[in-house]
């Protein structure tokens, strides 16, 4: 597993993230059918997945927290980031955000809002509850894209955390069959299968370093 | 004939009929996907006769609900925001101002301007879609690489 989470960050030397990393996957919620479609379009030509629903209510029934079965945490169904319209019947964007940023389990998704009303007291409330961002509405595809910036950044940011913590597992597993002592290089004495461990811990190093 | 299609396109803006924002939906085009614009149009006209008969219907029963019929009038302008129809967004905010402050003559004098704006862009939209359809891929899928 710990393996699986630097794998999935390794990027080509190039340093261009978005032809190998994993595809965003994004779930909007609008109440507004031609709204639904513009922001799908502009989500999939920034390369994410979409799903798209019409409500606050639908969003959590996708999201397995309406309270029926209980948070799902389905693999397939992992969602990276969540864009939701303000004004809504019944559950608002606002209830949406703190129901999600409430949960234990999808709190840690971040959470966009979209609104046609520049009303600042909106805006603050949003920010406050944990929203990433808020859009003025009509969304244009630079918003899109710069909010896509910054969450794939975040993951970027959460895999370097990870990393520091992951790299003894990942020299563990790399020399499973070998040395106990695999991480440090102050060992004079340490044997040829020793070398290839260190070597690919520093390029996974590098590459880390790049995402920077 | 794609001049003819420009030229439609230029007086639509021209006239206030379309913004900016029906030009950043036209960029959203590609080979993939030529006829975008025309979808989001054909959703927005559906579903904005929806709300023109919903409001009808409220304003035809006498008494005048104002935050309801504030609220069909949300959507509307929401919608005609997201696909630039920028002289049905300038009725439906006004229609909103009348609501606000009780005004039902406003109200309906404003509602009868709306339909007439919303009737003519589509008519005009329409000509232009099936105009540019005619004239080929080059004129309307415009996405810069």
């Amino acid at each position: 597993m710990a393996v699986g989470d630097v794998m999935r960050m390794e990027i080509p030397s190039g340093g261009d993230m978005s032809v190998t990393s994993p595809e965003l996957h994004v779930l909007a919620v609008d109440d507004s059918i031609v709204d639904r479609k513009v922001i799908e379009r502009l989500l999939r030509i920034s390369a994410c997945k979409v799903t798209t629903v019409e409500s606050g209510a639908r969003a959590l029934q996708y999201l397995g927290l309406d309270g029926d079965k209980g948070a799902s945490g389905l693999k397939d169904l992992k969602v990276n980031l969540i864009v939701t319209d303000y004004s809504m019947p019944g559950l608002t964007g606002y209830d949406l955000l703190k129901k999600i940023k409430e949960s234990s389990v999808f709190r840690e998704i971040p959470v966009v809002i979209m609104s046609s009303e520049n009303i600042l007291p909106r805006i603050e409330q949003c920010l406050r509850e944990g929203a990433e961002d808020f859009l003025l509405k009509p969304v244009k595809l630079a918003d899109v894209k710069r909010i896509k910036e910054l969450i794939m950044r975040n993951e970027a940011e959460d895999c370097k955390t990870l990393s520091h913590s992951n790299k003894r597992k990942l020299a563990e597993y790399i020399d499973d069959a070998s040395s106990p002592s695999p991480s440090s290089s102050t060992h004079d004495d340490s044997s040829a299968k020793d070398f290839p461990s260190s070597k690919q811990m520093k390029s996974a190093d590098e590459k880390f370093s790049s995402l920077l | 004939m794609q001049r003819q299609v420009a030229l439609i396109k230029q007086s639509l803006f021209d006239q206030g009929y379309l913004d900016e924002q029906f030009v950043e939906l036209e960029e959203l085009q590609d080979d993939a996907n030529p006829n975008f614009v025309e979808e989001v149009a054909t959703l927005y006209f559906k579903d904005s006769a929806r709300l023109i008969s919903n409001i009808e219907q409220a304003l035809e029963r006498g008494s005048f609900d104002f935050n309801r019929l504030d609220n069909y009038m949300h959507q509307f302008k929401g919608s005609s925001t997201s696909i630039g129809a920028s002289k049905v967004k300038t009725e439906c905010t006004m229609f909103r101002e009348y609501c606000r402050v009780g005004n039902a003559e406003g109200c309906l004098r404003t509602f009868k301007q709306l339909k007439k704006e919303h009737a003519t862009l589509r008519k005009k939209l329409e000509q232009y879609f099936q105009l540019a359809r005619q004239a080929g891929p080059k004129e309307t899928a415009r996405r810069p690489k």
